[in-house]
């Protein structure tokens, strides 16, 4: 029961570190308070698509930043795609960094999507060989 | 009162108690006196699953007797309605394949579909906004949507008993 009560506290503190950082925004609080009985792992369902779908949406960016030239239309329309879906989980970090990857588009500025690839969007791509140093994990 | 609109005329907003066609039996008769009981019906139209779940859940935790059906396009949505169903409201995302959320609002339109179209993307500007309210959208909201504007949305629906 004390183990019970320890581990809800870590999960607790670290939902509440998400925030704190900037991580996640009243959207998820949103998406948590459509949660409940007839529903109990809603939740979790849409997170586990998001994440699915994330991860797609990385996999393609990546393939789209090995061609040259740089098809900005392309990129940008996947940025859209990312930046709605994780507007719509309260991925706030990740929807700023979003926006920021579609403003290079729109200046067509290359090298600002090799500086700008933060650890949120790390955290969704593991295959990534960035080296940067350690992201947050909890939001996995 | 039955709307004829072609092509890409922006329509006036929706007042409260206003007849609208497509209630209750599906034969997209007019009628200004629908039954006060009857269950309100909800078209989500968005490529997204995460999108459609969420919406979904929205939809049944508004309150009152809602009821909601998902569409992943908006070819889907037009041939719902070809095959004779009728909703009262269609939450209409903006980009989807096959048919997009303008082509599929300008399409139910000229087929004289009256429901209340509420576009509901992830564009922001309001110049984008305005394209595509031309398409025939009744409103147009920023994704995600939230209890309140999904209330509102549906308020504006209902008829006094």
């Amino acid at each position: 029961m004390e183990r019970n009560n320890q581990l809800q506290r870590q999960v607790a503190l670290m939902r509440q570190s998400l925030f704190d950082q900037g991580y996640l925004d009243e959207q998820f609080v949103q998406l948590e308070e459509l949660q409940d009985d007839t529903n109990p792992n809603f939740v979790e369902e849409v997170v586990t698509l998001y994440y699915r779908d994330s991860a797609r949406l990385i996999a393609s960016i990546e393939q789209a930043l090995d061609k040259s030239p740089l098809d900005f239309n392309k990129l940008d329309s996947y940025m859209h795609q990312f930046k709605g879906s994780s507007s719509s989980i309260g991925g706030r970090k990740v929807k700023t960094e979003c926006s920021q990857f579609r403003e290079y588009c729109r200046t067509g500025n290359g090298e600002g999507w090799q500086d700008k690839q933060g650890p949120e969007v790390q955290l969704l791509a593991p295959h990534r060989k960035k080296k940067r140093d350690s992201a947050h994990n909890s939001f996995c | 009162m039955s709307k004829q609109v072609a092509g890409a005329a922006s329509l006036p907003s929706r007042s409260v108690g206003s007849g609208k066609a497509e209630m209750g039996d599906g034969t997209g008769v007019s009628s200004t006196t629908a039954p006060a009981k009857k269950k309100l019906s909800v078209l989500i139209v968005d490529d997204d699953l995460m999108i459609r779940t969420i919406h979904t859940i929205l939809v049944s935790r508004v309150g009152g007797e809602v009821e909601s059906q998902v569409a992943e396009n908006g070819k889907v949505a037009v041939d719902l309605f070809r095959s004779g169903k009728s909703f009262d409201v269609v939450l209409m995302d903006w980009e989807m394949p096959v048919m997009n959320g303008i082509e599929a609002t300008k399409e139910l339109r000229n087929m004289g579909v009256s429901s209340m179209i509420v576009g509901v993307t992830s564009h922001s500007m309001d110049t984008e906004k305005d394209t595509f309210m031309a398409a025939g959208l009744d409103d147009c909201y920023e994704k995600p949507l939230s209890i309140k504007i999904l209330k509102d949305i549906l308020q504006k629906m209902k008829i006094d008993a």
